[in-house]
């Protein structure tokens, strides 16, 4: 394998042109500027955040005195964990037939790639109008927490289904080969031998799901509503972090609440994406 | 089990239709009320007096995602030749989650970001509300980074060795071998990943909201407040009725459409790209 050269400057060269100085100027700067803006980003909402979550904002009622967010990381947690219900299996199920079962390159295979890429691309307001059509009236769910989770199941099936084939293709044939040498039938193979292997690769992408989930708005302000309640059921409404974080902003009047609930959006995100940076480099390591 | 299995893949297919169903049944209706040509070329917005003109909009995403692509091309390119031919591995190894990070933050933190830090910023420098064309270009241009950097890295990393090689031993730079042989070959892929980065720039909703200022006219200066397809629909949805409702929907047709042409495009550039 050739080793990619990152700095010539130890290759003698005579007299360096200055415009290629500026051109590695320009890049080191971009560079900066992507790091810096994500810095700022991040100190920003923490110092402006933090001195804010108090006991407080996690009251277990909700009251317009204390802006709790309780009831808030209840409804997302619930959110999420229904989300995810609906999409791991159909997700990881899906992923199974295509790299295990379809003969790669048929037509079907084929059709659902370019599906599961057009519903990667459809934007988070459309899944909301989508879900408020289809879920809240024409299913007669209402503004609740079901329909809120059905609509994002949707949108987050995508990342699992194409992240679990890839997983899946990626384990060597010799594996299947064994154990198929062993007396062993198809969906045992698979089950037993070959899903076991790609379990890192699709619990990278679940737990980026779970990001998603965690931040989503703009599909939840039509679905699942924006009442602030625990949904204690699954027909009854109520706001995840996200959403509150939009109505307070919206009202404008507790806004270092605002911040304090941005820092623990964060939080979450950046624990998900460390999670699954940290599986993903295990699986690169072991293979 | 087979037959659960297919059945599950088959739920991608099922998703999409059923999506383009209830989206084109319930905007159809708009449409044999008020005429297309009206609703996409009318310059007035005004749902009280029945009058549907969705160009403002139209114009506005424009604007705001050529903005965005304007300033955030470059930075993302630039950064994604940094991470795959100048930075030391050091430095590749703390960029690439800080990007993953900048891709992961929700869309709603970086809106709050931008209404409280960008728009006061704006407004005490350049006068006006704050809430601007300007002010929401730059924020989706860092919402558009990790996309583009992640597919600019990639298309660059793709490239062959020997491309490199062959300019060094030919006497050029570090420098120029870069920008001359291995950035013209990761070109197609770095297109597709603009495009790519086009089509979550006109989807991006709650973001927008927060910091357009949301003016339902054309936008005429980059200081000036401008509404976007996506915002129209998610700010007027909450409580429009019968027609008002009706032309919502169709805007999110409009926008599908848009975003359906744009992911056409992508996968277009990508299937030339991987025939060569």
């Amino acid at each position: 394998m050739s080793v990619i050269i990152r700095n010539a400057s130890s290759i003698p060269r005579p007299n360096r042109h200055w415009g290629s100085k500026l051109l590695k100027a320009l890049c080191w700067l971009a560079g900066v500027i992507t790091i810096g803006v994500l810095g700022l980003i991040v100190v920003y909402i923490c110092v402006k955040g933090i001195p804010y979550l108090t006991g407080d904002l996690f009251a277990f009622k909700y009251n317009s005195e204390n802006v709790s967010m309780f009831h808030a990381i209840v409804n997302t947690l619930s959110m999420t964990f229904l989300a995810l219900l609906f999409s791991v299996p159909v997700g990881v199920f899906g992923g199974i037939y295509l790299a295990e079962y379809a003969k790669p390159g048929s037509r079907l295979v084929k059709v659902v790639r370019v599906t599961a890429e057009t519903l990667a691309g459809i934007p988070s307001i459309i899944y909301g109008l989508f879900g408020m059509m289809a879920f809240v009236v024409a299913l007669k769910m209402g503004n609740s927490l079901i329909a809120g989770a059905l609509t994002l199941a949707i949108m987050t099936l995508p990342l699992i289904l194409r992240q679990t084939e890839e997983s899946l293709l990626s384990v060597p044939m010799s594996y299947r080969e064994g154990s198929f040498g062993l007396g062993a039938g198809k969906l045992r193979t698979t089950v037993r031998i070959v899903l076991p292997v790609a379990t890192p690769g699709i619990l990278a992408a679940v737990l980026l799901s779970i990001g998603r989930i965690a931040g989503e708005t703009a599909a939840l302000v039509f679905t699942s509503g924006t009442v602030a309640q625990i949904s204690d059921t699954l027909g009854t409404s109520g706001r995840t972090l996200a959403v509150h974080l939009f109505v307070l902003q919206q009202e404008g009047l507790h806004i270092n609440q605002a911040f304090a609930v941005a820092v623990v959006l964060l939080v979450i995100v950046a624990l998900m994406n460390a999670l699954s940076f940290y599986i993903a480099k295990k699986l690169t390591k072991k293979g | 089990m087979r037959w659960l299995f297919l059945a599950s893949a088959c739920v991608c297919i099922l998703a999409v239709a059923v999506i383009c169903a209830f989206l084109f049944v319930n905007g159809m209706p708009f449409f044999t009320k008020y005429s297309v040509i009206e609703f996409l070329t009318g310059t007035t917005w005004a749902p009280l007096r029945n009058v549907f003109g969705i160009l403002p909009m139209i114009v506005g995403s424009f604007y705001v995602t050529m903005g965005a692509l304007l300033i955030g091309a470059p930075i993302g390119i630039l950064t994604a030749i940094l991470m795959a031919r100048f930075a030391n591995s050091t430095v590749v190894k703390v960029m690439k989650p800080a990007v993953a990070l900048l891709a992961g933050i929700p869309s709603i933190v970086y809106g709050f970001f931008g209404l409280m830090l960008l728009v006061p910023l704006i407004r005490v420098n350049f006068g006006g509300t704050g809430k601007s064309v300007l002010v929401a270009s730059i924020l989706l241009s860092i919402m558009i980074l990790p996309t583009i950097i992640q597919t600019s890295e990639a298309a660059l990393g793709a490239v062959p060795n020997s491309y490199y090689e062959g300019s060094l031993a030919l006497g050029a730079t570090h420098e120029s071998s870069v920008f001359r042989t291995i950035l013209p070959a990761a070109r197609p892929g770095i297109v597709s990943g603009v495009v790519l980065a086009l089509g979550r720039a006109i989807g991006e909703t709650t973001a927008i909201i927060m910091v357009a200022g949301n003016n339902a006219r054309m936008p005429v200066d980059l200081l000036k407040g401008v509404r976007t397809l996506t915002v129209n629909v998610l700010m007027e949805m909450g409580y429009a009725a019968d027609l008002h409702a009706q032309s919502l929907i169709a805007t999110g047709v409009v926008l599908f459409v848009i975003i359906m042409a744009i992911n056409f495009l992508f996968s277009f550039l990508n299937r030339r790209r991987v025939m060569q």
